[in-house]
């Protein structure tokens, strides 16, 4: 452990591996960065001109834009990160033990990004001023034509080259470690950065170029040097300024997809209108809308149901695999984020194997239409959840990315095939991580708090009963949904020791309590947790009681969305639900209030917890502080791209 | 005086059994029984100050041990004590006075009267005085002797001289158990009317536009906002429904009957909605010495969220809430659990609660408790019928209502006996 992170320090930029990394599982003893130049072509989207690395080579893997064929095949064609998702799946669990190191890592990465920010400016001097000249490449470099494109070219392939030796150095080191998978995403992370670092600094570099294009040809020879001898410190810092460049600026195009599309807002009466002309369900707006929310979408519940079931039988455009899938969002069957997110994908998988491309039409572009009609209509029964949309913007760039030369049922199974991965490896694998890690937390004796009911959260508790640990857990729940007392009845059924309380008495609780655990519907990359409503007062209470609360989330489920209270985004539920308490029929104040003009009921669904509430976020790729979360949507988001 | 006695026992029955619900409904019968007992009190023709204390303390000792939680009881118990030694002293003063003008011969008789047979009537009137007034650190130094030595020191300086002047003391212990009776009756109207009092304060506190949050139901802060409504003021409140009681559903249906905009949220959505809420209004149950506030259930969670956000954190309080002891471990010792039942449906549990009936413990818990200790340093401001006031200037409004012998009330002096 010290000496690699030594060696870090020194040369790795790569300290951004903040979950598992591994080593190639075969490292081919040639290999060397230039091979690794051709997956890397290869997966550029057609749109990108691959800069080439250096000439010679460049002519030899010409970027044919025929990008899915390396994207779809990936699992058994890529030549270098040797990606084996069959292996990955199935082979590797993460070391237990592992997680406390990550934490480490996870610091590490910190200071470094932080170093790279502050360098950032000067990465180009640095890069520049770098005295040994001349080495291999030169002469390679010198021979091509336009110095303009040749600085830009060539500094993007010190970016990749930089990462390149990284990455080669970073296996001769790790090679113990288990866990393949992470090491194909890292190089393929890293890839990419060194692409979009290359986009990047293209700009700069043409700018640097017309000031001073002497300082072209030299920018190059940097990279053979730091790869020949122990590198510099100097150029590791460039090297990481170079890949924080990247990271930070994407390329415009890359840019404005990030950005997620605004939101509908459903104050906003003409689009309103426009939207509910496509709609399948049939819904009448709420009465007494509470005027805070009056850009959410609330609806009169209970209508919507009975009609939707009578249309079972019509068959409109939407398949019945999502059509039943849908009902059971509205009445509420499936809920929890994963289990909507993998009802979404499975009913996704059978629409698209009962799917048949129509005449003088492509299946990308009309399944993907398709996908998002069956995406509009979920939203119609219910809005999405973080996780779900991530998902389905995964299973949208597939799509796209399908190869034109894959026929239809090819495609269809590929797509199917995807589906299944991420269901797999983004929920159900996550989850078994998430187990591992969290179960390293609890200790005996430990009186352990969560709120209402996470899935993570009660296989973290069922595993770590047994595994034999003695602690007591205190499930706390509130109305309307209670789902506390399912949680807590599974947990009591399975022989723990439970104490159920009411959100109100968290402050009496929170004395004996030694750790809460809390489930999260999604992570934004503020840190703040977005989860259901009441988390953040568990939170709040938690940390005025100096209790440390970890989240547990996938991150799948992470997006680089903000959102700083928890109502500019939400969800309502149900205002019948609030006026009704089950059980108690002397509390029947409400009974008639929607004839009330003055009253309004609000069913709040999520709330947001403020990142400084958060002692620890606890997911797939390690667990890390709520600050973290921006390097994990940063580097891990092109995964989901992967599928 | 049986009848006094079936009373107290019915009434500390009720207690036990929690029957009587609500800190104001609790002291005004609290201090409506007390008031009979010292009417049924037959007052000794010395010391009738000193009979009367301890009629009332051996009541109160039953009253507060039938229901230790319900801290208004002993509240109202040391009000009365503290009323009685009030009125002691100030006939005693007007007796001094009295005499002083007459004749200064009398000296003697004088401090008999008070009790005080070493002492000059210059030293009894500066003591009189010094209880009336409010206590300053130097009353306070003069004062401990004094009034330590009011209920005991009489009995023993009594029966001296108690002959002598027999007719004029029955006037005068007829005249103290009158004047007591009067002053208890004030207190009653007190508490039934303090909501009025606080009231009236509502539109200094509550200005157009205003976004109010509050937790549960509570008589004072219904009648508080609808004053400020009754003033023109238009404000919108959220009401947090205060499970398990669901208090809440209560206090927005009389909101809305009183044509108030208001919206029922769950407690759990209290912090979502907190940070657009510019005041929270609460009632208490108790509030301690130290500017602490006993509370229902959940207003912990409440004031964390506001001290977060930065939203003023105001509790109402008639006097009779102020407590004079400092709490200790209140979560705890000043809780009382409410029955599984309001949480969990025994029907739906039943097989998972049985756990007990084995030699194993059992593996489910419930808790419900009932009030929640919110610490002095969320607390905004405190508004009771005396105006508003600072949680730290707490300790001093208590010195007004309750004398410092008064404070432990159960352990009874061992020379009292």
């Amino acid at each position: 452990m010290e000496a690699r992170r030594a060696s870090r320090t020194v040369s790795d930029p790569k300290v951004r591996h903040v979950g598992f990394f591994t080593p190639d599982p075969n490292p081919q003893p040639g290999w060397n960065p230039l091979a690794s130049d051709t997956p890397v072509s290869n997966s550029l989207s057609p749109v990108m001109i691959p800069p080439p690395r250096q000439p010679s080579d460049r002519t030899a893997a010409v970027p044919v834009p025929e990008t899915g064929i390396r994207r779809q095949t990936g699992a058994d064609q890529v030549p270098v990160g040797s990606y084996n998702p069959s292996e990955s799946l199935l082979g590797s669990s993460p070391a237990p033990s592992s997680p406390s190191s990550r934490v480490g890592l996870v610091d590490g990465e910190f200071s470094e990004e932080s170093n790279g920010w502050f360098r950032r400016s000067e990465s180009g001097k640095y890069a520049s001023s770098l005295p040994d000249t001349m080495v291999d490449r030169a002469p390679e470099n010198s021979a091509s034509a336009a110095p303009v494109l040749e600085s830009k070219k060539s500094v993007e392939a010190t970016g990749k080259g930089g990462k390149a030796v990284v990455e080669e150095q970073n296996e001769v080191q790790s090679s113990s470690m288990p866990l393949k998978e992470k090491t194909t995403k890292a190089e393929r992370r890293a890839l990419q950065e060194a692409q979009r670092a290359a986009k990047a600094s293209g700009k700069e570099g043409n700018k640097s170029a017309a000031v001073s294009q002497g300082a072209a040809p030299v920018k190059p020879v940097k990279q053979p040097s730091q790869k020949k001898d122990g590198p510099p410190v100097s150029v590791s810092v460039s090297v990481v300024s170079f890949d924080k460049k990247g990271g930070d600026r994407p390329p415009e195009k890359e840019r404005k997809k990030d950005v997620p599309a605004p939101r509908m807002q459903f104050d906003d009466k003409s689009r309103v209108q426009k939207a509910k002309k496509h709609a399948v369900v049939k819904q009448t707006e709420a009465r007494n809308r509470v005027e805070l929310f009056r850009h959410l979408p609330q609806y009169e519940h209970g209508t919507q149901l009975p009609d939707l079931e009578s249309k079972f039988f019509q068959l409109d455009p939407v398949h019945p695999a999502i059509y039943k899938v849908g009902l059971q969002y509205l009445a509420g069957d499936i809920s929890g984020g994963n289990a909507r997110c993998i009802a979404m994908l499975q009913a996704f998988k059978e629409a698209i194997e009962d799917y048949s491309t129509p005449q003088e039409k492509t299946l990308a572009r009309d399944l993907t239409a398709k996908i998002s009609s069956y995406v509009s209509f979920f939203i119609e029964c219910r809005p999405l959840s973080i996780g779900m949309g991530n998902a389905i913007r995964s299973l949208k760039t597939r799509i796209t990315d399908l190869p034109l030369t894959l026929s239809e049922s090819e495609a269809k199974a590929a797509l199917c095939s995807d589906i299944e991965h991420f269901i797999n490896e983004k929920i159900i694998l996550a989850d078994k991580v998430i187990v591992r890690h969290a179960v390293t937390k609890i200790r005996d004796g430990d009186v352990l708090l969560t709120y209402g009911s996470s899935c993570v959260v009660e296989m973290i508790l069922l595993y770590a009963h047994e595994m034999g640990k003695q602690f007591r857990v205190v499930v706390v729940d509130s109305r309307p949904k209670l789902e506390g007392q399912a949680l807590l009845r599974r947990l009591v059924a399975k022989g723990l020791s439970c104490t159920y309380s009411h959100i109100n008495a968290l402050s009496y609780v929170m004395h004996e309590v030694t750790k809460v655990f809390l489930g999260a519907a999604s992570v934004l990359s503020n840190g703040t947790v977005y989860s259901r409503v009441g988390t953040a007062s568990v939170a709040m209470v938690a940390n005025a009681f100096h209790v440390p609360v970890l989240i547990c989330c996938e991150a799948y489920k992470f997006h680089e969305r903000v959102q700083l209270d928890s109502i500019c985004f939400n969800e309502l539920g149900d205002p019948d639900a609030i006026a009704k308490v089950s059980g108690r029929t002397d509390v029947n104040y409400l009974n008639n209030w929607a004839n009330k003009e003055n009253l309004q009921l609000l069913n709040l669904m999520y709330d947001a917890t403020p990142s400084d509430y958060i002692s620890m976020i606890v997911t797939d790729y390690g667990m890390i502080p709520p600050t973290s979360v921006p390097v994990i949507v940063r580097e891990y988001r092109r995964d989901h791209v992967f599928i | 005086m049986p009848d006094v006695q079936v009373l107290v026992n019915d009434f500390i029955n009720k207690l036990r059994k929690r029957k009587i619900e609500g800190s104001q409904a609790t002291s005004r019968q609290t201090a409506e029984l007390l008031r009979s007992v010292i009417s049924q009190t037959r007052v000794p023709y010395t010391n009738q100050a000193g009979a009367l204390i301890d009629a009332v303390r051996a009541v109160g000792e039953q009253l507060i041990a039938a229901n230790p939680v319900e801290l208004a009881v002993g509240n109202i118990v040391r009000r009365v004590l503290h009323i009685i030694r009030e009125e002691d002293l100030s006939l005693a003063t007007a007796a001094v006075a009295g005499l002083g003008l007459s004749s200064v011969s009398d000296d003697e008789d004088d401090a008999e009267r008070d009790n005080h047979p070493v002492l000059s009537a210059a030293v009894v009137a500066a003591a009189a005085r010094s209880t009336l007034r409010p206590p300053s650190l130097q009353t306070l130094l003069e004062d401990v002797p004094d009034s330590g030595a009011v209920p005991h020191t009489s009995s023993s300086g009594g029966d001296s001289e108690g002959k002598s002047k027999s007719a004029d003391k029955s006037s005068r212990s007829r005249k103290l158990k009158h004047d007591v009776i009067e002053a208890l009756n004030e207190l009653i109207q007190d508490i039934t009317t303090c909501h009025e009092l606080i009231a009236e304060q509502a539109v200094e506190h509550i200005h157009q536009n205003e976004v109010i949050l509050t937790l549960g139901s509570s008589r004072t802060v219904l009648e508080f906002l609808c004053a400020a409504k009754e003033k023109k003021r238009s404000f919108r409140v959220f009401v947090a429904e205060g499970a398990p009681r669901y208090q809440g559903h209560l206090l927005a249906k009389d909101l809305v009957t009183r044509g108030l905009q208001t919206t029922l949220i769950t407690d759990s959505a209290v912090f979502a909605m907190i940070s657009r809420v510019n005041m929270v209004i609460v009632g208490a149950h108790a509030v301690m010495a130290n500017g602490g506030v006993i509370a229902p259930v959940g207003l912990n969670m409440v004031a964390l969220a506001a001290q977060r956000h930065a939203v003023p954190f105001v509790v109402l309080a008639g006097s009779h809430k102020l407590c004079p002891l400092y709490p200790h471990n209140p979560e705890v010792l000043l809780n009382e659990l409410r029955s599984p039942s309001e949480l969990l449906d025994f029907g739906e549990f039943s097989d998972c609660m049985d756990f007990g009936t084995g030699t194993a413990s059992p593996l489910l818990h419930v808790v419900n408790p009932t009030f929640d200790y919110v610490p002095p340093k969320l607390v905004s401001l405190f508004i009771t019928d005396t105006g508003g006031h600072n949680p730290s200037y707490v300790y001093r409004l208590i010195a007004d209502y309750y004398s410092a012998d008064d404070l432990v009330v159960q352990q009874r002096p061992p020379t009292a006996s």
